[in-house]
């Protein structure tokens, strides 16, 4: 069995094709925190870049043995909030003191102090809408249908066991040596993870 | 974190729970009990969703949608008669529609506070009660939301309440407190929902990995979004959690110093006062932790969460409490000392007839469960207890209800000319739609308790000691080496760029 990528497009349009499972990549399971962290040194080592790292819960050090890039949100989340801040102060101003000045207990049309608790809010409002869409939008989810849900064995990556998978599609994967190199750091199973 | 493995601490019993609250640090216990396994905490919280409907549960469901009936029967009356139907009169024209409102937005305050306040102080007993208390939080905000909207007599004019272009060519006007308030608890209550669900996403994705029906599978599916648990999507998740926090951290103060505005920068005696935002903040707190433990309690001996939720928790919890309650104590004292050395005699007045007009019974009330009964609290002793503290605890809840009867209704009914003061008396209505709308929420807590994860497994599972690495047991990477952000997605699209050496 080929990784066959090149072909891949052709397999989409070719249903006759798709009952041949394509290797997507190879799944290795660990048994405990210190064993998955000691194994994503191993793969960053080798020089691998499309592998990853599934685990129930979030592993405090792993990003650093995988060598995870630090994200972007924040910068996002930065803008979110600026556009609410702008966006609150914005609509404050055209509508009481632009579009219908509205004269109020000899109130001054504009005050900033009158308008902070809205644009505090607004901006509070934007930031975290961002926050949680932009991590998903990231994150690529949601993602419903992923080749790793057809695997039995998966399912504990949601319960206690831990999983590095390295796609097929890396410039360092061989289905044979691959193998051998996660049995060595450790395994406890490896799969096949086919679409 | 380091306890000893070699060393087995022997634990003295109390009531039937391990005693884990010593504050000797030679004796500091892991926050979850029984030297459980990840699994046994996925099984443990799980179960509970999994397990048949219980009799019990039929039992609670079966009130709590009674009592819902009765606030839909309410609210019919409400709409098609008109708000005649409340007690409400000139001049207490706020009564038990604001009263409940402020009610229910206090007590959201905990959850917020628990998940975001504690979380940025690396609080870790919160994981074992964050998520129902987000929950409460949530179902708390909806019951507060209602009110206004039917408050203000014709709700299918309710929308007026926001920025919309309409018919009138009018806006509304931004330099109301009342329109602060539309804009902070619905910031509020959206971004509670956010946190909650994120939170959430992980645990669902266990369900849908543990699910056997269809349905379930379905369900959590889709709600899971397809949650692997892959670490790159950890990274910016975590993130994203660390940055909601500290986002809600100024926004939970803000909510309730909103609300307070509505009453502060009115000109009434007895509601224009400074002191109103941090004494309703922590009248917040206060109430609403209240709650969380009247909830947590039964909740932990019902679904057997006794490790999960241990005395440790119940202890903290009532700490918080003590120490909120202590604020608002000092904030009725506080509010007393200013009406005296203003010399102003409206002021003098209202707080004079507060503690001894035709009110004083909700204002006793309020003394006992607000200022005494947490009292009790100082013994270490009682808040082992559990007894004691279920009673503390739905004490404070009416406690802080009564106190805002006591603000809105004494400040209204007498306000500046003897020739308009007059009583406010609650109708049936007035007291079946308070009733309905504990049936509204506990319906939808009972709902939550049923399908969702109660405890937020992945949190927990990330505080227990085998979820630390070992670092003796690890040689050094450098920085940079085999750097990547990889997307699996990415062999779906046209080649290159394989190694993915943008960052995300």
């Amino acid at each position: 069995m080929s990784t066959a990528t090149e072909t891949y497009d052709a397999d989409v349009d070719a249903p006759e094709e798709a009952e041949k499972p394509e290797l997507v990549g190879l799944m290795a399971e660990f048994e405990d925190v210190d064993g998955i962290v000691a194994a994503a040194r191993t793969v960053r080592r080798a020089g691998f870049t499309r592998w990853d790292v599934h685990s129930p819960f979030p592993i405090h050090g792993i990003d650093f043995a995988m060598g995870v890039r630090p994200t972007i949100l924040p910068w996002l989340v930065l803008g979110g909030g600026l556009f609410g801040l702008g966006g609150g102060i914005l609509l404050q101003w055209w509508t009481n003191a632009f579009d219908y000045p509205f004269f109020i207990s000899g109130k001054p049309l504009w005050s900033l102090p009158a308008n902070i608790p809205v644009a505090f809010e607004t901006t509070v409002l934007c930031a975290s809408l961002t926050a949680v869409f932009g991590m998903l939008g990231l994150n690529q989810l949601p993602r419903l249908s992923n080749p790793l849900f057809k695997s039995e064995r998966f399912r504990k990556a949601t319960d206690d066991k831990f999983f590095l998978v390295i796609d097929a599609t890396d410039k360092n994967f061989d289905e044979a040596k691959t193998t051998q190199l996660l049995k060595d750091a450790g395994a406890a199973a490896i799969e096949r993870v086919e679409d | 974190m380091s306890i000893t493995h070699h060393e087995p601490l022997v634990l003295p019993y109390h009531n039937g729970d391990l005693d884990n609250t010593s504050d000797d640090p030679r004796q500091r216990m892991p926050l979850i009990l029984g030297g459980k396994s990840f699994n046994d905490i996925t099984e443990a919280v799980s179960s509970i969703a999994e397990r048949p409907t219980t009799q019990g549960w039929k039992i609670a469901f079966a009130i709590s949608l009674s009592l819902l009936g009765l606030l839909g029967f309410t609210l019919y009356k409400l709409i098609f008669t008109g708000v005649g139907v409340w007690g409400n009169n000139q001049p207490a024209s706020w009564a038990f529609d604001i009263i409940n409102f402020v009610f229910w937005v206090g007590i959201g305050h905990a959850g917020t506070l628990i998940s975001a306040i504690l979380f940025l102080f690396r609080q870790n007993w919160r994981t074992s009660i964050n998520r129902f208390a987000e929950a409460m939080t949530i179902f708390a905000v909806i019951c507060a939301a209602m009110f206004p909207g039917v408050h203000v007599g014709r709700p299918w004019l309710a929308y007026w309440l926001f920025p919309l272009p309409n018919q009138m060519q009018m806006w509304p006007q931004f330099r109301s407190p009342l329109l602060w308030d539309v804009f902070a608890v619905g910031t509020y209550a959206t971004v509670s929902l956010l946190f909650w669900y994120v939170g959430m996403i992980p645990d669902l994705a266990t369900l849908r990995d543990r699910s056997k029906t269809k349905v379930g599978q379905m369900a959590y599916g889709i709600f899971s979004l397809g949650w692997t648990g892959s670490c790159r999507h950890w990274h910016r998740y975590e993130r994203a959690y660390l940055l909601l926090s500290a986002l809600a951290t100024p926004l939970v103060l803000s909510v309730h110093s909103v609300v307070s505005f509505d009453f502060a920068t009115a000109q009434l005696p007895g509601w224009h006062t400074t002191i109103f935002p941090p004494y309703f903040v922590a009248g917040a707190v206060f109430g609403g932790f209240a709650m969380v433990l009247a909830l947590a309690i039964p909740a932990r001996q019902f679904f057997g969460l006794r490790d999960v939720i241990t005395l440790r928790h119940i202890e903290n919890m009532c700490k918080v409490m003590l120490a909120t309650g202590l604020i608002v104590g000092y904030g009725y004292s506080c509010e007393f000392f200013t009406a005296w050395y203003s010399g102003q005699h409206y002021e003098r007045f209202v707080f004079l007839n507060r503690a001894l007009g035709p009110y004083q019974w909700a204002f006793g009330i309020m003394m006992f469960c607000n200022v005494l009964s947490p009292q009790i609290l100082w013994s270490k002793k009682m808040r082992k207890n559990l007894w004691v503290v279920m009673f503390v605890a739905l004490s404070v809840t009416v406690g802080m209800w009564f106190e805002r009867f006591v603000i809105i209704v004494t400040s209204l009914t007498r306000d500046f000319l003897p020739s308009s003061w007059w009583v406010y008396k609650p109708t049936y209505i007035d007291i079946c739609m308070l009733a309905g709308s504990f049936g509204l929420f506990f319906t939808l807590f009972l709902l939550f308790c049923r399908y969702l994860p109660v405890v937020a497994m992945a949190e927990v599972k990330s505080i227990m000691p085998q979820a630390h690495i070992h670092p003796e047991r690890h040689d050094e990477l450098s920085g940079d080496e085999g750097r990547s952000d990889y997307r699996p997605d990415e062999r779906h699209r046209p080649k290159g760029n394989g190694d993915g050496h943008a960052r995300h």
